[in-house]
């Protein structure tokens, strides 16, 4: 399998530059997904890698060989559409093997190769269906399948999932993890939604205005996001930030917000002492939230619920402090009720904390 | 009248006048060419002072040589201008279909020739082709060789030229509009899946545009059989017969030939003939539209 490597990849529109250096590898095998809001470059990164939007400036190597000037076909990659893009003309089985069949393989080897994956696939009823006799998840497949059948060693999706209702993503984004599985090849995957990229990735690539904002694995961008912008897109529900000043007095450190004051441990210290200015942005998880009624006010935030979201055992809370939006997740049963003001405790271990101005992770 | 009745009258009474102007402005004349075509006709009778001959008008035609080689000119004038303005048009479409600069100046001049009125086309055309004066003839001896009899030999190809000119960009507009129109993940998909451009078109584009080019073809076929002013005024159906199609005929037969019955049923049979292909192309919409439905009706026993 081959390693890609996007080398400062740049792209314009007339004069709009909308990828500015885009600087990736991908390792042999990987399952790669690049998320990002929308319009923030993802499509364009891929469609590039795939050959269908030509290279301002950059370039693309596919195992060390430059290919920005090539045509699709010389890249040896497959690629699922967003809009599954299936040839409406042609039933399932054509359209899974039309790569093929241009390829003048033989008939074979091609129904050998079609009936396998439409097996895999669940499909086997369908292949004599066009795409128009089909449901959405079904087209989705097919398209899956298409790209199965070609042996091509890499794989491009374009938010195959966002046409489909909410069960029926959560079933195929099960079934893409499976799949990625038992099919050991490149996959380059795009989407917005972060759940996937956090389920599928090895590793992800957080894109924001046309710029990769950090790359890691999942678990990496989860716990250390190197900037403000990326503690804020991964993880449901998002992160909540504070701001707040540091502020020495006697021999202890203590974090001054508009309706609190934490005192620091000698580690927070440590970690704070790197911030180039007083002023700073706590970024606290709704889960490390943690709900306390006795806690000592120098270690706990005062919160005002306004909305409760149940969601099963587990409730989301949205609450005000002092102006500040907060969320938090406490369980369902916790006695709690609309308009309270409760006390939660802050693990300033689990706490991130970023610059004011430059929105970089502090520490 | 009670409300649910009125309610269900309005929109029968909102098409009435249409109905009216239909009946008196179409039905009306088709009715008497009918009620004509069944009578020995003569242009200083009245209608109603001609005899009835029943079908004698249908078989004398049906038996008349100058009638089956009118017919013959027509096909023929038909099928070949048919053929070739499908396959330039098309083609054009497929070279034009892309995003350079000033092609959609490209794209209007193409298209001018069908904004033109007939007879100014067929004045045009007739000057063109003129033996001495002619610009073809006038090219061809500048470049030494010999002057061809264009609306004498080879009338028939020279209006058949002619027609070409003026409708290829009909088809091409419409060609146009198929292509852009088509999906273009699509497309996408077929340039990942190996596809060179001209298997795109083979295996892609013209499948899908399929739909769109045999109405088109439908239309134009229709229209050639319909043809009268640029021959007209071109070679006036000549020399001999050879450029005499069904429309001329027609005109020749009750002006000049005074047998209004006889011509009213040459046009009855060009009638059948059109009515003939239209059934075929409400058909194939039908069929179409059947496509649909079953697609959907599929998905959702599925469900
Ligand atoms: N053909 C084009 N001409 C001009 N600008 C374009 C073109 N295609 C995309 N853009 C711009 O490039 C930027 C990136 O677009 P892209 O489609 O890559 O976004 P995306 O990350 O895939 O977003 P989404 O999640 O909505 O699909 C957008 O700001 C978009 O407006
Ligand atoms: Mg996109």
């Amino acid at each position: 399998m081959p390693k890609i490597k996007l080398e400062n990849l740049t792209k314009r529109y007339g004069k709009v530059e909308v990828l500015h250096g885009i600087n990736l590898e991908m390792e042999d095998a990987e399952f790669t997904v690049l998320v990002g809001p929308s319009g923030c470059g993802k499509s364009t990164t891929l469609r590039m890698i795939a050959g269908l939007e030509s290279v301002t400036d950059g370039e693309i190597y596919i195992d060390g060989r430059p290919v920005s000037k090539l045509e699709p076909k010389e890249r040896d990659l497959a690629m699922v559409f967003q809009d599954y893009a299936l040839y409406p003309h042609m039933n399932v089985a054509k359209n899974m093997s039309f790569a093929l069949r241009l390829q003048k393989r033989p008939k074979k080897e091609i129904n050998q190769k079609v009936g396998d994956v439409a097996e895999m696939l669940g499909l086997t009823n369908f292949l004599h269906r066009k795409p128009a006799e089909l449901s959405g998840g079904q087209r989705q497949r097919v398209a899956m399948g298409r790209a199965l059948t070609r042996d091509s060693s890499t794989f491009l999706f374009d938010e195959p999932l966002s046409n489909l209702d909410a069960k029926l993503r959560t079933q195929m984004r099960a079934e893409l993890a499976l799949m990625r599985q038992r099919v050991h090849k490149n996959m380059i995957y795009v989407t917005h939604d972060q759940i996937e990229a956090m389920t599928l990735a090895d590793r992800i690539v957080v894109m924001h205005a046309g710029i990769v904002q950090q790359q890691g694995t999942p678990e990496e961008l989860f716990k250390k996001p190197i900037n403000k912008f990326v503690a804020g897109f991964l993880g449901t529900p998002p992160m909540n930030f504070l701001e707040a000043t540091i502020k020495q007095e006697g021999d202890g450190t203590y974090l001054l917000g508009r309706s609190f004051k934490l005192r620091c441990d000698v580690a927070t210290t440590n970690r704070l002492s790197q911030a180039s200015s007083s002023s700073i942005v706590m970024g606290i998880r709704p889960s490390d939230l943690l709900f306390d009624a006795s806690a000592v006010a120098e270690e706990s935030i005062e919160v005002d619920v306004v909305v409760s979201e149940y969601v099963g055992a587990q409730s989301v809370l949205i609450g005000d402090c002092s102006g500040e939006k907060v969320m938090v997740e406490i369980k369902s049963d916790s006695p709690i009720r609309l308009g309270e003001k409760l006390k939660f405790r802050v693990d300033l271990a689990e706490t991130h904390f970023f610059d004011v101005s430059s929105e970089q992770a502090i520490g | 009248m009670s409300t649910a009745t009125f309610n269900r009258l309005t929109p029968y009474l909102f098409l009435a006048p249409a109905v009216v102007i239909m009946a008196l402005a179409l039905l009306y004349p088709l009715g008497y060419m009918i009620y004509g075509s069944f009578r020995a006709w003569d242009p200083s009778q009245a209608l109603g002072e001609s005899t009835f001959v029943g079908l004698a008008n249908y078989v004398t035609l049906w038996n008349d040589p100058s009638f089956h080689e009118s017919a013959g000119v027509t096909l023929k004038f038909a099928a070949s201008v048919v053929s070739v303005e499908m396959f330039i048009g098309v083609g054009l479409a497929l070279l034009l279909d892309r995003n350079i600069r000033g092609m959609s100046v490209l794209r209007t001049l193409f298209i001018l020739p069908m904004m033109i009125a007939p007879v100014v086309v067929g004045l045009i055309w007739r000057y063109m082709y003129h033996p001495s004066v002619g610009i073809f003839n006038n090219t061809l001896k500048s470049l030494g060789f010999e002057s061809i009899d264009w609306l004498g030999q080879h009338a028939l190809l020279a209006v058949i030229l002619a027609d070409i000119w003026q409708w290829t960009p009909f088809i091409f507009i419409l060609s146009l509009a198929a292509l852009q129109s088509l999906p273009r993940s699509a497309l996408e998909a077929a340039r990942i899946d190996g596809a060179t451009a001209w298997q795109q078109i083979i295996h892609i584009k013209l499948p899908l545009m399929m739909p769109v080019l045999i109405v088109t073809g439908l239309l134009r076929l229709i229209d050639a059989f319909k043809v009268l002013e640029v021959i007209l005024v071109m070679t006036e159906g000549g020399p001999g017969l050879s450029t005499e199609i069904l429309a001329l005929r027609i005109s020749r037969t009750a002006t000049e030939f005074r047998e209004l019955g006889v011509a009213a049923a040459m046009s009855n049979y060009l009638l059948m003939m059109l009515l003939v292909l239209t059934v075929i192309m409400l058909a194939y919409n039908r069929v179409q539209e059947y496509r649909a439905a079953r697609a959907i009706r599929i998905i959702e026993e599925d469900i």
